[in-house]
């Protein structure tokens, strides 16, 4: 049972999801446009969006791109065509996972579970690596003294590359791991989501010193 | 270019060379015939006369009436001396008979046996002269029997014959010169010639064999090829029918390809707005299966039929879409070093394929591919066979070198059904190909197969099939980029 925002704007397509969603348990609101989104989601704070790419007046990439300014709510890109391009700029701007048209209830409601699946805090450490804390505790992150919003994937991905620190993870076991293997190892799932966290905890994104990358392997963490 | 005459270039020179050595033959040989002619002439003439001269002034006190005739046997060797020396000069030698006797300039190397029958005899009634070759060397020969007029003014023959032997080894060394000279003349003359031919037959050519590369460029695509008209010859009106043909192809290929884009357009265009009904259907087909089970038989299979066929329209529209995009040149490539063997079981697992094929990889086999396009040719060769053969279906992936020497990685997949016929082989892959009446589609779009072959070319590689007993083996191959 989730609180879901929904954005399509054909009706019958809206229609259509917000029953199937609602028959799994769902809490779903729908909207035809990104701008009555945006406003609802001032007011009501859903815990999942699921956007439509192809949306009169502002996109759902920009939509995308709007809520994450303010807030690391997870979203799920409906794209018409699993076209590179979608896919990449949906990534891009923050999306934490995508689906193609036509979907399947039934998959799209294991990718609403992956995401909110709960973050288990069990352990109350406080990991240090140089300026890097995080708290598995509370769940927080900061760089420096200052915390750090991370969206639900994003520290997810971090926890489990912290969890073995020099050791090179395969984007295949990330997959797994992080996205609950929805995906048939879509290996930019997990490219998009470092370069974003590397853009929030890298000093340099471009010359990462905790995320490394082993190429044709995976992503290795090794704190300076 | 070749340097041996071959085709027009060779057959271009070949008869300009034969029409210039003919040429020169015949002018210098005419001409070395006239000049040898009129050489040997004057010195004959010059000769004759010389001997006619000399005959003439002679006046001979020999036998005993002064009068020698043909039966007089007064006559000795040493009269016989006398004319011989009376017709000698320092570039003549001379033979002189009379009935038996004979006498020859002293030192002579020739006998009468060298001057010719015929001439002995013409020279008992007249002055005669020949030429003949005596010891390869040219001698001029004048051979007459001696007249003498007696005191009457009567001219009576003598007996004597004189032969005199001019030689003619001057006239001979200028015509040796001559020859020398002629022939290296002819010499430069086939070599200019020879020159010439090459120049003019490249010069003649050169607009044929830019006709040549442009047909080939036009051949292999190029359809923006002209060529320059010049000149208002045969070639000029060729290479003015050469680019109008190439206007019209090109017309009429670009006619061609701009109805063919439209029509793929028209099917990407289609599938694309097929796609949103299809995500409506999609949506609340799960309701409908679960609720079907609550309605009446009738009405129930009736849902069952819609949720099934909904699935297979959108399996459809996903191949005319992922066709569409593979035709339009929109696929793009994006290798990247993956675990075979975990891409492999990561496409069969999602697929909840699993537990029905049997999977041998080596472990820790890693290729570079798109992965994304592996797990379609993959997934749609073992939809194929879990659809259409029958089980066990087995899928095997190596590393392996070719006979040719390619190295690549090599995926099976095979299944133990009835399989199909050996003429349909090469036909599985087209587009909605259907390989016999118990193969009627009831499952799948029919353009699994295509999809699948177009995928793996765009990594340079193929995909085969091949019969099995029993069954059909799919081989999947793509090179080491």
């Amino acid at each position: 049972m989730a609180g879901i925002l929904l954005v399509e704007d054909d009706p019958s397509v809206r229609t259509g999801l917000e029953l199937a969603l609602t028959r799994q348990g769902h809490a779903v609101t729908a909207y035809a446009t990104g701008e009555e989104a945006l406003d609802h989601i001032r007011t009501r704070r859903p815990e999942i969006a699921i956007l439509d790419v192809m949306l009169p007046g502002i996109d759902g990439v920009e939509v995308c791109r709007r809520i994450r300014r303010l807030d690391p709510l997870p979203i799920i890109l409906l794209t018409a065509r699993g076209d590179d391009l979608d896919v990449v700029v949906g990534l891009e701007a923050g999306a934490d996972d995508y689906v193609v048209k036509p979907v399947e209830p039934r998959v799209l409601d294991a990718r609403i579970r992956a995401i909110l699946r709960r973050l288990e805090s069990a352990s109350p450490d406080r990991l240090v690596f140089g300026d890097l804390v995080i708290d598995r505790g509370a769940l927080k992150v900061s760089l420096a003294g200052r915390e750090i919003h991370l969206t639900p994937t994003e520290l997810r991905l971090l926890l489990e590359l912290v969890r073995r620190p020099g050791q090179v993870l395969t984007r295949r076991y990330l997959l797994r791991a992080v996205w609950d293997h929805t995906h048939v190892a879509d290996s930019r799932l997990v490219d998009a989501c470092v370069q974003r966290i590397r853009a929030k905890v890298e000093p340099v994104p471009a010359d990462p010193v905790y995320i490394h990358t082993v190429r044709g392997f995976g992503y290795r963490f090794s704190p300076p | 270019m070749t340097w041996l005459p071959s085709g027009l270039r060779g057959r271009l020179v070949i008869t300009f060379l034969l029409v210039a050595v003919t040429a020169s033959t015949v002018v210098t040989g005419l001409g070395y015939q006239i000049v040898r002619r009129g050489l040997l002439d004057r010195a004959e003439r010059g000769a004759v006369a010389d001997v006619r001269e000399t005959l003439s002034r002679t006046t001979l006190p020999i036998g005993v009436s002064d009068v020698v005739w043909p039966s007089d046997t007064t006559v000795t060797e040493d009269d016989l001396g006398q004319v011989v020396h009376a017709l000698e000069a320092p570039e003549r030698t001379v033979i002189v008979t009379y009935g038996r006797l004979l006498r020859t300039s002293p030192g002579f190397e020739f006998t009468i046996a060298d001057v010719p029958r015929r001439l002995r005899e013409q020279a008992a009634g007249r002055l005669v002269h020949q030429r003949v070759l005596l010891r390869r060397r040219p001698w001029l020969i004048v051979a007459t029997q001696i007249q003498r007029e007696t005191g009457q003014g009567v001219v009576r023959p003598t007996g004597l014959t004189a032969y005199v032997f001019v030689p003619l080894s001057e006239e001979d060394a200028v015509l040796s010169r001559l020859r020398t000279a002629l022939a290296q003349a002819g010499g430069i003359t086939l070599v200019l010639a020879l020159t010439l031919a090459l120049l003019s037959a490249r010069r003649v050519l050169l607009p044929v064999r830019r006709l040549g590369a442009a047909a080939r460029a036009l051949g292999s695509g190029d359809l923006h090829v002209r060529l320059p008209v010049r000149g208002r010859d045969e070639l000029a009106e060729l290479t003015a029918t050469f680019n109008e043909t190439a206007a019209a192809l090109e017309e009429t290929v670009g006619e061609l390809r701009t109805l063919e884009s439209m029509s793929r357009r028209f099917v990407a265009d289609v599938s694309h707005e097929l796609r949103t009904p299809l995500t409506a259907m999609t949506a609340v087909t799960d309701m409908l299966s679960e609720d079907a089970e609550n309605l009446p038989d009738d009405a129930g299979e009736a849902v069952r039929i819609v949720v099934r066929e909904i699935g297979r329209l959108r399996v459809l529209v996903e191949h005319l879409i992922e066709i569409s995009r593979l035709d339009a040149g929109a696929a793009r490539l994006h290798r990247e070093t993956v675990d075979v063997g975990d891409a492999l079981a990561d496409c069969l697992e999602v697929r909840g394929w699993a537990d029905k094929v049997k999977l041998t990889v080596p472990v820790g086999l890693t290729f570079s591919l798109d992965i994304r396009r592996f797990d379609v040719i993959v997934a749609n060769l073992v939809g194929n066979a879990l659809n259409h053969g029958a089980p066990p279906v087995v899928v095997t992936a190596r590393v392996r070198v070719r006979p040719d020497a390619s190295r690549g990685l090599e995926v099976t997949v095979r299944d133990h059904g009835k399989g199909i016929p050996e003429h349909a082989l090469p036909h599985v892959f087209e587009r909605f190909y259907k390989a016999g009446a118990d193969r009627a589609r009831s499952v799948g779009s029919g353009l699994g197969l295509a999809i699948a072959r177009a995928n793996a070319e765009l990594h340079d590689g193929s995909v085969t099939a091949e019969r099995r007993e029993p069954g059909i083996l799919f081989r999947l191959w793509i090179p080491t980029p």
